[in-house]
């Protein structure tokens, strides 16, 4: 992939659809079913990945010249669990309630595998506004994985839906008051939720992607 | 001493079936579903992350203690926990590559693997939170180790025979795997209430 012949827009939609990180590469799964019974939850998750991502990727992309081939790794993985601390830091401050329920996942960011892959094969090698829209563009399909999966979870199962309207406040939709399948909520049913989305995506994907991408080739 | 050994004990029980890592709390899953197309290679993996996970809890015990608690830099211990498990990792790559390359062919490619894998991490990070003792911390590391174990092994046996089965087309692979994880999962809720800590 080189960042001559590639737009930023493409690079963007790149993380969003074609590399998907929940959906197309499989990575990155353990917040995908641990925080997204709520819609809440799976919002603040997106955004701290979203942040993270796109954060490392410039700091990378600006040290690419000056890191030791050598010892990249390690630096790369100081470089993330920084900006991991202070994503954990101020969620815990702005919006502790969120916190409480995903602090545990928002500093296990730091093992992402994700996160790591995206400095080592594309900012560490490409300057900062391609490494910038690669990572805004890797995030949003985090982001965008995780509000659909929690959408489905809480609608399905609990019949609410809880919207963030600010950092502190929330509204919840209530569509149905009975809870229709309960299943969906509880640990096993976020398996089964990713399972069927990411059938759905694969499916989607076989039918109109295809010609998009003849399309472009 | 006997009261505290049965304290162990659940401790074990608890993180490895009640609050097992990969269907309770989603931890370790990209490894869970990267190596657990064969039986051999969760096999593999399972040997190497138990030692691993073990050591790493204990190291990391001793440092999080007598290092960063005494200093009040205790904010700092995801980038502490990150360093020592990458540096763990790669030394006992080395070690294993010296005195055992039998093994380290066998096994060396999963012990690569493990920096990437959330649990190793996550051990370190509860035991900090939870404030265990230092056999605690062994015994849950030892727990949380066999719970992955357990479900890598479980998972592979039943994906062999999967290959066999005939999936629709857009739940081949994957998605069929995290459905069938689903139903463990339901399977593994039945554990919840086995004790009480």
């Amino acid at each position: 992939m080189s960042s001559n012949s590639t737009s930023l827009k493409e690079l963007f939609l790149n993380g969003i659809i074609k590399e998907n990180t929940i959906f197309k590469l499989a990575l990155s799964l353990c917040p995908s079913i641990a925080v997204t019974n709520n819609l809440k939850n799976g919002i603040f998750m997106g955004l701290a990945v979203l942040f993270v991502q796109t954060m490392v990727n410039i700091t990378i992309s600006l040290m690419r010249k000056v890191i030791q081939p050598k010892v990249r790794l390690p630096i790369f993985m100081l470089v993330i669990s920084g900006w991991v601390t202070i994503t954990q830091m101020m969620m815990a401050a702005f919006v502790p309630d969120v916190y409480a329920k995903v602090g545990l996942y928002i500093a296990l960011i730091v093992a992402f595998a994700s996160i790591l892959a995206r400095a080592e094969m594309f900012a560490s090698k490409n300057s900062i506004m391609p490494s910038m829209a690669d990572g805004l563009g890797m995030g949003v399909g985090f982001l965008f994985a995780l509000t659909a999966i929690s959408f489905f979870r809480e609608l399905v199962g609990k019949g609410t839906l809880t919207l963030p309207t600010g950092l502190a406040t929330q509204h919840v939709f209530t569509f149905v008051n009975t809870k229709p399948l309960l299943i969906m909520v509880l640990p096993a049913g976020g398996f089964l939720a990713v399972g069927i989305l990411m059938a759905a995506f694969n499916w989607l994907d076989t039918k109109y992607m295809k010609k998009a991408s003849h399309g472009t080739h | 001493m006997g009261n505290e050994f049965i304290k162990l004990f659940e401790l074990i029980i608890s993180a490895s079936l009640i609050n097992n890592f990969v269907f309770t709390r989603f931890l370790g899953l990209c490894i869970f579903f990267g190596v657990s197309k064969k039986m051999e290679t969760a096999v593999g993996m399972s040997i190497t992350f138990t030692s691993v996970m073990m050591i790493s809890a204990a190291a990391s015990w001793v440092i999080f203690t007598k290092v960063l608690v005494p200093l009040e830099i205790t904010f700092l211990e995801i980038i502490v926990f990150i360093g020592i498990i990458a540096g763990l990792v790669q030394a006992s790559d080395t070690i294993m590559k010296k005195i055992s390359p039998g093994l380290y062919y066998k096994l060396g490619i999963y012990l690569a693997l493990i920096s990437t894998n959330c649990i190793i991490l996550a051990v370190p990070l509860i035991n900090a939170g939870e404030k265990y003792t230092f056999i605690q911390s062994l015994a849950f590391g030892l727990g949380s180790g066999l719970g992955f174990s357990l479900a890598l092994i479980i998972m592979a046996s039943i994906r062999e025979k999967l290959e066999l089965a005939e999936v629709p087309v857009p739940f081949r692979g994957l998605p069929m795997a995290f459905v069938v994880t689903g139903l463990i999962a339901l399977a593994f809720t039945g554990f919840s209430g086995l004790i009480t800590l």
